[in-house]
């Protein structure tokens, strides 16, 4: 029946509401704070954020050198 | 009707709940908090590969892990074909064929011996790239999905999780060709998904406009993150996995943190009317790279929302994007036909 479907949703869709403010958050000052920490962490190994020496550039083509 | 109503007053009481418990942790903004911080500076990459060979739109791309197939990657097509590349020499690794040329994504298993691929024929198709005879074969179909499938991942040779437009997410078992577990919960077509660092979790995007973060192993969802006035077409996880980023048809992309369960900041700019079709982050995060209908790649300042860099470099629709899982270089496939290695 179309009226008992519909219920079973609405039943499925407060339990799930009920699960999802029930868990722990944390403040944004926090989180905020773990973000940046991890970015200056992280960020000298960041290649395409701290630029790539041309020697070392994988996918750099290699030129020819011409001694002048 | 009268539980009808009570259930509807229960879930608005809830709603409600949530948004309180929200505001109660929301004792400053990620802007506020990164105010002392410098923007990074202009970020300027250059194509360094151009992938030719498919003769037609392609609508997807995922890089190889790197230990096992390093500066691989595959891209689908809609001339129907996956290509597995060799990015550092251009060559073509594996020219796959598909049944059906209506493909909408592609993935890479962590270990390199397998691809998947699937879109309007409501299918995922698993290619064994290290078969004996050296020809790459259908291993596994999976069928069951009653709408087309928008994304794939692999958890492993044995699990792959997908996204589908009948609105829901399912976790496969490959060597059986049977659905373990079937995530449901989204209201509209899901389009994009994203595997937590640890493996444990998933995130899906959908045209319900919501993200749901999904416990693999508990089948259940844990967190739903609103706030998109439009579909969201890309998903992907900040690199400890405490965040996520979005980019939808609304043309902004969000980060939203996992633990603080909220949305920290919006990357929009006055000047992009278009939708985001494809995100990555850098190596660090710090870096976010998105792909628009604009034909464009956005570089942002992912602490700061400042626009930092474009890629500007292709004929058409900037499709998908990957950034290689040692940092090295980003991918992006177009409609255009080609794929660039920028970096």
């Amino acid at each position: 029946m179309q009226s008992s479907s519909n219920t079973a949703r609405a039943r499925r869709a407060v339990q799930q509401l009920r699960i999802e403010a029930s868990i722990e958050r944390i403040k944004v000052s926090k989180a905020s704070a773990d973000l940046m920490h991890y970015c200056g962490e992280q960020g000298k190994y960041d290649p395409l954020l701290m630029g790539i020496p041309a020697s070392e550039n994988p996918f750099k083509d290699k030129k020819p050198c011409t001694i002048l | 009707m009268g539980e009808m109503e009570e259930l509807r007053k229960e879930a608005d009481n809830l709603k409600d709940q949530i948004t309180e418990a929200r505001k109660v942790v929301q004792d400053t903004t990620l802007q506020e908090a990164v105010a002392g911080t410098t923007l990074v500076g202009r970020v300027q990459l250059k194509t360094r590969k151009t992938l030719r060979g498919h003769l037609a739109k392609i609508y997807a791309m995922h890089w190889g892990t790197d230990t096992n197939c390093s500066k691989l990657c595959v891209s689908a097509s809609q001339d129907g074909k996956l290509i597995v590349w060799d990015t550092l020499t251009t060559n073509k690794v594996s020219a796959i064929p598909l049944k059906s040329s209506w493909v909408m994504t592609c993935a890479y298993a962590p270990s390199g011996n397998m691809v998947a691929c699937g879109g309007l024929d409501n299918m995922c198709s698993i290619y064994n790239l290290k078969g004996k005879d050296g020809n790459v074969k259908v291993m596994r179909e999976l069928a069951a999905h009653t709408g087309y499938l928008s994304c794939c991942r692999f958890l492993s040779d044995s699990e792959i999780i997908t996204s589908s437009g009948d609105c829901t997410c399912v976790l496969w078992d490959i060597e059986t060709g049977t659905e373990k577990t079937i995530f449901a919960g989204h209201l509209g077509d899901c389009m994009s998904l994203a595997v937590s660092p640890d493996f444990k979790m998933f995130i899906s995007g959908a045209c319900d406009f919501t993200a749901k973060l999904w416990d693999i192993r508990e089948a259940s969802c844990r967190q739903t993150f609103s706030g998109h006035e439009s579909d969201i077409n890309a998903i992907g996880f900040f690199p400890n996995g405490n965040a996520v980023i979005t980019g939808s048809d609304d043309a902004t992309c969000k980060l939203y943190d996992l633990r603080a369960d909220q949305e920290l900041i919006t990357y929009q700019d006055s000047g992009i009317m278009c939708g985001v079709t494809s995100l990555a982050p850098s190596l660090s995060g710090r870096l976010l790279l998105a792909g628009y209908d604009d034909f464009n790649v956005n570089i942002w300042d992912m602490l700061k929302a400042e626009r930092v860099g474009v890629l500007a470099g292709h004929d058409n629709r900037v499709s998908c994007i990957g950034v290689s899982s040692d940092g090295m270089a980003c991918c992006t496939g177009s409609w255009d036909s080609f794929l660039k290695i920028w970096n």
